[in-house]
């Protein structure tokens, strides 16, 4: 039903809309119900209350029904999530390195840089590591993010479905300039890919930096 | 004068005598109602300093990059904002301010088990919040940090953490103790005849709300001293670098931070339990069922702490199970908005200001809760984790749910506490202003949290700005909402009629007694022979 740039960002936006859809209903019978009881029964229109009974079976039922709903929710989530914690035999790992206030990549075959480069329907997995307090490492296109949690490594896993530029942000507060510590996600054709991947790599030095580091303003 | 006293015997316990004079006839009063209006002030300065705060970063966000402030104030404007609004106004505020006052009178008592305690838990607060705002102004500056003091930044940082943990460590003492005398009073004073079950819901709601603090609070209090301990001494606790885990801090945080949300909520339930059948004359509907879930959010309630983590790292299956308790906590909240709204099914509504803004508190507190389920969900809460959606979600909750319950009460037993009435008419008035800036100013905030923008951020990209514009131009219709209320108020409180002991034809205890109550509440304590709104069931309400 909705098209990301990951399939995974599909799925979450087709959860997104059950949620959402389900949350509508109920705000509108609640409110709707609400303002015709208002109404209706006004002191004025009404002025001696009725004594309603008790209704076990209503309680069952609005007992009943929210948890059903729920539970389907959840299902849809775990399942989703979990989807993107296996990691494919075939994905490449790429560390994500967070510091104050920037992030930075290295690649397996020792590439580094500051923009993240990734090729499109390959797998990968990346390592995410702080320096020194806690960040996020967030894609809001990918749907995805993962705090990068001081003393330990947590992954992320995914698969760029189409080639175009991405934000990266870190949403977990880190300080003075949390705000400023944007980042961006670059996914290219295999073939770009690779001839980006190996040049300069012996030079060691930050072919992107240039084009990419501080253009987030 | 009022029609049950006595008019050469009846003094209020506004004008009673007693061993102090002046000043410290109020702060060494061990009344607690009393305590519970200087609570009530307390409450409504400190609320006025942290929206003055949050009308200063809605500022901020007015435009992208530097408004009026540099990142580093931005930064310490939205952590004293949290801890402001969180410790000093949601926590204590209708427990401390109308449990106090209330929860005596509605089960027939003089006053609560422990008076001097009560007094104690008072002046634990003041001391608690001048603390905290005095990191203000001392060596070090303001802290900045989040109210979430998530380390390793919070040993890390150069501000003055210690000491805004270490008033929050003095507030944590304030809660507990206010819950060990509301457990005690529920269980020792009870006018005879009042079962737990002819309790009014106010008070089911207080008692849960009290096991809560009694429970809970000490596990945060412990956490803090353990910062504490780790910045002052270098000792390793939760900072890797000194062979810590920072995972624990944010465990230990949760474990008493997520119940502590049902400490904010609860109480607001309860009064909401009372404003409608008083409105509709009609006895609630589904008493027990409201009575049980309220005691089962605050089982479950303790068993979803982990849902705050859900991208901290954790094992994939302890975020499966707490995705599941999330979604089930729920329920019980989802069946008190139908019981409330079935309520006023066949009633005879008389929708005067405390019954709007309960009305109003159901929708914003249901458009809080199943946003709630946007967040229990584990692909989406990956994705909105961290951003404005979470930020507008706890505020359609904390500000919509609680706050605006908080409005409800004063404008409720406002004629009770002081004698006096307010102006109906500009009541309402600032009721719809509070409404439509609320949504204005939230509403968008959940767009913008979908759309990746993350929270506590001083700056943000272009293409946010139309919509942070919005929000912000919300908050300041919001702003000037509550001024016409409290201003509204003060002058009702100076200049107002009258109000009569029982103005909206109340059915509990303290509608008995006159407006305002006596120093020992009752001439003859009161011997219950039904639920308090089994009146309703007869027939015998005009
Ligand atoms: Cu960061």
């Amino acid at each position: 039903m909705f098209n990301g740039p990951t399939q995974y960002a599909s799925d979450v936006d087709s959860i997104m809309f059950f949620i959402i859809a389900v949350s509508v209903g109920f705000l509108v019978i609640v409110t709707v119900a609400m303002i015709y009881f208002i109404f209706r029964y006004n002191k004025k229109r009404h002025p001696q209350a009725r004594d309603v009974k008790e209704s076990a079976i209503l309680e069952v039922v609005w007992i009943a029904i929210p948890t059903i709903l729920v539970l389907f929710m959840f299902y849809f989530g775990l399942q989703s999530f979990y989807g993107i914690r296996e990691i494919p035999a075939d994905a490449s790992n790429i560390k994500v390195i967070g510091r104050m206030w920037q992030f930075s990549y290295a690649y397996p075959n020792g590439k580094k840089s500051d923009t993240l480069f990734l090729a499109k329907g390959k797998n990968y997995k990346l390592d995410l590591i702080t320096t020194d307090v806690n960040h996020s490492f967030f894609i809001p296109a990918y749907r995805i993010k993962e705090d990068l949690s001081a003393g330990k490594t947590n992954y992320m896993v995914l698969k760029p479905a189409e080639t175009g530029e991405f934000d990266i942000a870190c949403s977990e507060y880190c300080g003075l300039n949390h705000s400023k510590m944007y980042s961006k996600l670059i996914v290219l054709e295999e073939n770009q890919y690779n001839e980006w991947l190996n040049q300069g790599i012996n030079k060691n030095t930050d072919s992107t930096k240039t084009t990419n580091a501080a253009e987030k303003k | 004068m009022n029609k049950s006293a006595d008019a050469s015997n009846y003094v209020s316990y506004l004008d009673y005598k007693g061993k102090h004079t002046g000043i410290w006839a109020w702060l060494l009063s061990t009344d607690h109602k009393r305590i519970g209006l200087m609570y009530l002030m307390g409450i409504i300065v400190f609320f006025t300093a942290g929206m003055t705060l949050g009308a200063l970063l809605k500022t901020e966000m007015l435009t992208a990059g530097r408004t009026i402030m540099d990142p580093q104030t931005y930064n310490a404007v939205f952590t004293l904002h949290g801890i402001i609004m969180i410790f000093l106004v949601i926590i204590p505020g209708i427990p401390a301010a109308f449990g106090n006052f209330f929860l005596p009178i509605m089960i027939g008592a003089k006053d609560v088990s422990f008076p001097r305690l009560n007094l104690l838990s008072f002046w634990l607060y003041i001391i608690g919040g001048v603390l905290a705002l005095s990191s203000l102004f001392l060596q070090g500056g303001p802290i900045d940090v989040g109210w979430s003091f998530y380390v390793p930044y919070a040993i890390r940082t150069n501000s003055n953490v210690s000491l805004a943990l270490f008033a929050a460590f003095i507030l944590g003492f304030s809660s507990i103790l206010t819950g060990l005398n509301f457990v005690t009073t529920v269980h020792r004073l009870r006018a005879p005849g009042m079962t737990f079950f002819k309790m009014p819901l106010f008070i089911w709601a207080l008692y849960s709300t009290a096991w809560i603090q009694v429970i809970a609070t000490p596990v945060v209090g412990i956490t803090i001293v353990l910062v504490i301990l780790e910045r002052m001494f270098g000792i390793g606790i939760f900072d890797p670098a000194l062979g810590g885990d920072p995972i624990l801090f944010q465990h230990l945080f949760w474990i008493y931070s997520h119940p502590a949300v049902y400490i904010m909520i609860l109480p607001a339930m309860g009064v909401v339990s009372e404003i409608i059948p008083t409105f509709t004359k009609r006895e609630i509907f589904g008493y027990k069922a409201i009575a049980y879930s309220s005691l089962s959010i605050a089982f479950i309630g303790y068993f979803v702490w982990a849902h705050h983590m859900f991208t901290s790292g954790m094992s994939d299956i302890a975020r499966a199970v707490f995705s599941l308790f999330t979604f089930l906590v729920a329920i019980p909240s989802g069946v008190k908005v139908f019981n409330w709204v079935a309520t006023m099914y066949k009633g005879s509504i008389d929708a005067k200001v405390p019954f709007l803004f309960v009305a109003m508190f159901i929708v914003l507190f249901s458009i809080g809760g199943l946003t709630g389920l946007v967040l229990g969900n584990l692909a989406t809460d990956i994705h909105v984790h961290g951003t404005y959606f979470v930020v507008a979600h706890f505020h359609y909750v904390m500000f919509g749910g609680t706050v605006m319950i908080l409005f409800a009460a004063l404008h409720y037993w406002f004629p009770k506490m002081f004698g006096k009435m307010y102006n109906e008419k500009i009541a309402k008035f600032a009721l719809v202003f509070i409404f439509i800036g609320f949504n204005t100013m939230y509403f968008t905030m959940f767009i913008l949290g979908y759309q990746g923008m993350p929270r506590r951020y001083w700056d943000y990209l272009p293409e946010f700005h139309n919509l942070q514009f919005i929000s912000a131009i919300g908050a300041f219709i919001m702003v000037t909402g509550f001024l016409i209320l409290i201003f509204n108020l003060l002058h009702g409180l100076l200049k107002g009629p009258k109000a009569e002991q029982n103005p909206w034809g109340g059915v509990t205890l303290e509608w008995t007694v006159p407006s305002p109550p006596t120093i020992e509440n009752f001439d003859e304590i009161p011997v219950i022979e039904h639920g308090p709104y089994h009146i309703y069931k007869e027939g015998q309400i005009k």
